[in-house]
């Protein structure tokens, strides 16, 4: 029975919608709110991106040609706290409130009014974050990690980053419980948990590690914060405290943070792959059980972003054999999408190509994950360029290729317009070339001796950062294309229909393209063709 | 169009080849070094057996989606199958990873628990980390030294400085006094800090160690070839990070010997002159050589600071205030700054002519004279 069926009688009755700034101020509609993340996401990453722009500018040669070593070290921690909390993060959950609800068949989320201020934190917090740059003392330069004591000679600004980080987890965790409590409660009726589309499935395991890691980190800075105005010594050697413990408890927090952004893009790529391969995503539940084993394990890995503190022999080798055990079920998502197009019957549009680049890109990732896990090489590759071109291949052509991925393959249920193809490929090509020259060549500049986080380095490493910086400055430029389909698919475009791709499946391919402003008022009939993709 | 996308991961899954053939691409930097040490050796070979194996598993997983991607397309009127389990290949390619990753995981607990292996040594280094030098101390002949970026390599990395990187020798991998050692003797390195957390990396030894306030770290190498290493910092430590490099001089044992004589009667001589009185001039002198050693990175050549950053000298209500104010903030540092307790690195004779020197210099002009003794009483 197809939406319109059931829909028709009273469709009118729930399409009015609020007008105005009240409707984006005091909205509680899932829709709008995605739009807002997804918005919001979309311009921290040009100011993210603008300050990785400042980064490769100075490291275009040796020697400080433009900015203030200081000023370049606020550039490289903002550029990642931007990134990591502003872009990835938001727009992950952008996403999970237009499409969760949409295919779970529920008419919104489940806490709506908790999804407004969820959202609307976030612009005051990245506006107190990025009002650091005026105050005494600079912004925020001692690296995202924070790591004590460096971090407490942050002046004025000190105060305002620690607060942001709490205004960013108690977002985060309202988000994360609003989508367990929308989808523990709210699907239709025949829709079990293993009929779920893997989309949803990655968001519910992302939210139970969200409310699990946000609430330590939200201690670790507390901790940092107290320590610099209050007199205590949780981190300060000659007090008696341990700068050791405040990395131990921020990587707590920080590992299973890299698979909260990692997750919810093998979802998006889950849902894409079988869809262009007009053939059902293969092996489901070994999928579903590889992501909980991915979240599992990933509380129990978070000493190898710090093997060099010094370890005991112990603990380095559990460390290194859990990190290593990590690479079993992520390859084994691997394997499922090429077996997933394995004698599918494939077409290259770009959400498709961008979840292709993903696959390869990821895996290379993944390589030199593998490879940084290796407790006695990483005593050679750790806080070199290595680790910066490791952490950008799973996070730019990992994490962001894949909402890249999402975006186009959403933008035409969203608009209810095609976007151009020509220009979403032309993006795509520019982009998955670009990214290459810029990170690629950091494997070398890592291996060959360079440190990560330095404004200036010593001469050999000239050729390849100057290879490296050309390509940021095509993938930056790249990205403004992004902007001008969006905003041409949004206003003009051939009409889609509700399909919108020949081998969707799943209930939000049901509704109209635009869906109406409130969707299944009354829960749609789950049968074998709306089921999981 | 997927020729086009064949032929960009290509690019780069031959250029990862590439990576493997040294000899042609070695000038380049493209991979670890080698090193001169057993350890530094064990590791290379550990990272390149991951790494061959890495991309073996790569040309087979990637071989396999491309030869998907070319047959199983739409445009060559192929129609899709509709399987979506097979429980047998399921379990192979779960049990087939494992099996790898337990081959990779033998040599790499062997090489930790060589690496761990510190006892033994011949001669102990206690290295600590400044904002931003190193310290060394010979811990059995009871010497040691600061170790900071050369004058060179420090002039021309100044915003704009208009010198050509280029032009200068070892930029930023050139310090005024190396650490000195002998090769074939199993060296002990403790790694700790005063102020921040920093980190002690010489490639060519084959790994860093951080050094971290309150801790001690142990590495060890036994060096066995005579050669100047270079390193850095590898953990970030603030503005000056990337200025505070390492050199490793490694010499014949005899050389060593001579060197360590040199440097424990220049340790001697050191603390001359701490019980006379100074003049003003010779004060001043000292002062500025202190000055641009230490303080200079922060407070810059002019004592102006950096606005926002670092707090100018010029007319500071502690430069021209009270002398004891003055020398209580060199001696024991501003908590929760950059600014370092200079008590424990600096000896009275430093202390007394830079704290002399910021109260007569670039327009401040107190004129009063800060003498050696007055240090030593308030240690």
């Amino acid at each position: 029975m197809s939406y319109a069926e059931t829909h028709e009688h009273h469709h009118d009755d729930h399409d009015h919608k609020p007008t105005g700034l009240g409707r984006w101020l005091f909205s509680t509609n899932h829709k709008d709110i995605g739009t807002m993340y997804l918005v919001f996401a979309l311009i921290m990453f040009f100011i993210g991106g603008a300050m990785a722009m400042v980064v490769r500018a100075e490291l275009f040669q040796p020697g400080m040609q433009y900015v203030d070593p200081q000023f370049f070290n606020a550039m490289t921690t903002m550029h990642a706290l931007v990134m990591i909390f502003g872009v990835i993060m938001p727009a992950g959950v952008g996403l999970a409130n237009w499409m969760v609800p949409m295919m779970i068949g529920a008419p919104d989320m489940a806490l709506p009014r908790m999804n407004n201020m969820s959202f609307w934190i976030l612009p005051f917090a990245f506006t107190m974050l990025l009002a650091t740059f005026f105050m005494e003392g600079g912004a925020p330069a001692g690296g995202w990690t924070m790591y004590p004591p460096l971090i407490t000679q942050l002046g004025d600004g000190f105060p305002f980053l620690i607060f942001t980080v709490h205004f960013l987890g108690v977002s985060s965790i309202m988000g994360a419980i609003n989508i367990i409590a929308t989808i523990f409660n709210m699907r239709a009726p025949g829709m079990g948990f293993m009929q779920l589309p893997l989309f949803v499935w990655t968001w519910i395991i992302t939210a139970f590690l969200l409310i699990a890691s946000m609430p330590v980190l939200a201690g670790a800075v507390t901790m940092l914060l107290t320590d610099k105005y209050f007199g205590t010594s949780f981190f300060i050697a000659a007090g008696g405290g341990d700068p050791v413990m405040f990395q131990h408890i921020f990587w707590c927090f920080g590992h299973p943070e890299v698979y909260i952004l990692i997750l919810p893009a093998f979802g998006i790529v889950s849902q894409i792959i079988p869809t262009f391969s007009r053939k059902p995503l293969f092996g489901y539940e070994s999928m579903v059980y590889a992501t909980a084993a991915i979240a599992f394990l990933s509380f129990f890995v978070w000493a190898h972003h710090m093997f060099t503190v010094g370890m005991p022999l112990a603990g380095e080798l559990f460390f290194m054999y859990a990190t290593m055990s990590i690479a079993v079920p992520t390859g084994v998502k691997v394997f499922n999408w090429i077996a997933t197009m394995w004698r599918g019957a494939m077409t290259f549009e770009t959400p498709m190509l961008f979840a292709l680049s993903f696959v390869i890109l990821f895996s290379i990732g993944g390589f030199s994950g593998l490879m940084l896990g290796i407790t006695p090489a990483d005593f050679q590759y750790h806080d070199t360029y290595f680790v910066v071109a490791h952490f950008h291949y799973v996070l730019v052509t990992g994490a962001l290729f894949a909402l890249m991925a999402g975006a186009y393959f959403w933008l035409p249920k969203w608009t209810g317009h095609m976007y151009d193809e020509k220009l979403g490929q032309l993006h795509f090509w520019l982009s998955v070339i670009s990214v290459n020259v810029l990170f690629f060549p950091q494997h070398f500049l890592g291996l060959a001796g360079m440190p990560r986080r330095i404004p200036d380095y010593a001469v050999q490493f000239t050729e390849w950062n100057m290879i490296s910086s050309v390509g940021g400055f095509v993938f930056g430029i790249s990205q403004l294309l992004f902007v001008w389909v969006i905003v041409k698919c949004v206003r003009e475009g051939k009409k889609a229909d509700e399909q919108v791709w020949e081998g969707a499946r799943g209930l939000e391919w049901t509704l109209p393209s635009p869906p109406p402003f409130h969707t299944f008022t009354i829960p749609p009939k789950v049968d074998e063709a709306t089921a999981h993709s | 169009m997927s020729a086009g996308y064949l032929k960009t991961v290509w690019g780069a899954v031959i250029s990862l080849l590439a990576l493997a053939l040294q000899p042609a691409w070695a000038e380049y930097g493209l991979n670890m070094p080698e090193g001169v040490t057993p350890l530094s050796r064990n590791i290379y070979d550990l990272h390149m057996l991951i790494f061959y194996i890495c991309c073996v598993i790569a040309v087979v997983v990637f071989g396999v989606m491309f030869w998907s991607i070319f047959r199983h397309r739409k445009s060559r009127g192929v129609k899709a199958a509709q399987f979506h389990h097979h429980t047998t290949v399921e379990i192979i390619w779960t049990a087939i990873p494992m099996i790898i990753l337990i081959l990779m995981a033998i040599p790499a607990t062997k090489s930790l628990i060589l690496i761990e292996s510190t006892g033994d040594s011949d001669l102990t280094i206690k290295i600590t980390g400044y904002q931003w030098r190193w310290h060394y101390e010979y811990i059995e002949e009871d010497f040691g030294f600061f170790s900071s970026l050369a004058p060179e390599s420090n002039e021309a990395r100044q915003l704009k400085s208009g010198i050509d990187p280029n032009e200068i020798e070892n930029y930023l991998l050139e310090v005024d006094n190396p650490v000195v050692v002998p090769v074939n003797t199993k060296i002990r390195f403790m790694t700790t800090a005063a102020d921040v957390i920093h980190s002690w990396w010489v490639p060519a030894l084959g790994w860093k160690r951080d050094s971290i306030p309150g801790f001690i770290n142990e590495s060890w190498a036994i060096i066995e070839e005579e050669g100047t290493y270079r390193g850095q910092c590898a953990e970030l430590c603030g503005r000056d990070h990337a200025f505070m490099p390492i050199v490793l001089k490694a010499v014949s044992e005899d050389e060593y010997y001579d060197w360590a004589g040199d440097m424990m009667v220049a340790a001697l001589d050191a603390d001359v002159g701490a019980d006379r009185e100074w003049a003003m001039e010779e004060l001043m002198e000292r002062g500025e050589q202190v000055y641009s050693t230490f303080c200079v990175a922060c407070h810059q050549v002019n004592g102006m600071g950096i606005p926002g950053a670092f707090k100018p000298l010029v007319g500071s209500p502690i430069t021209t205030g009270p002398l004891d104010g003055h020398i209580d903030t060199v001696m024991n540092g501003v908590a929760g700054t950059a600014m370092a307790p200079f008590g424990m690195q600096l000896n009275d004779v430093d202390i007394a002519s830079v704290i002399t020197y910021e109260r007569n210099s670039w327009g401040n002009d107190l004129g009063d004279m800060v003498q050696p003794s007055m240090i030593a009483d308030r240690r």
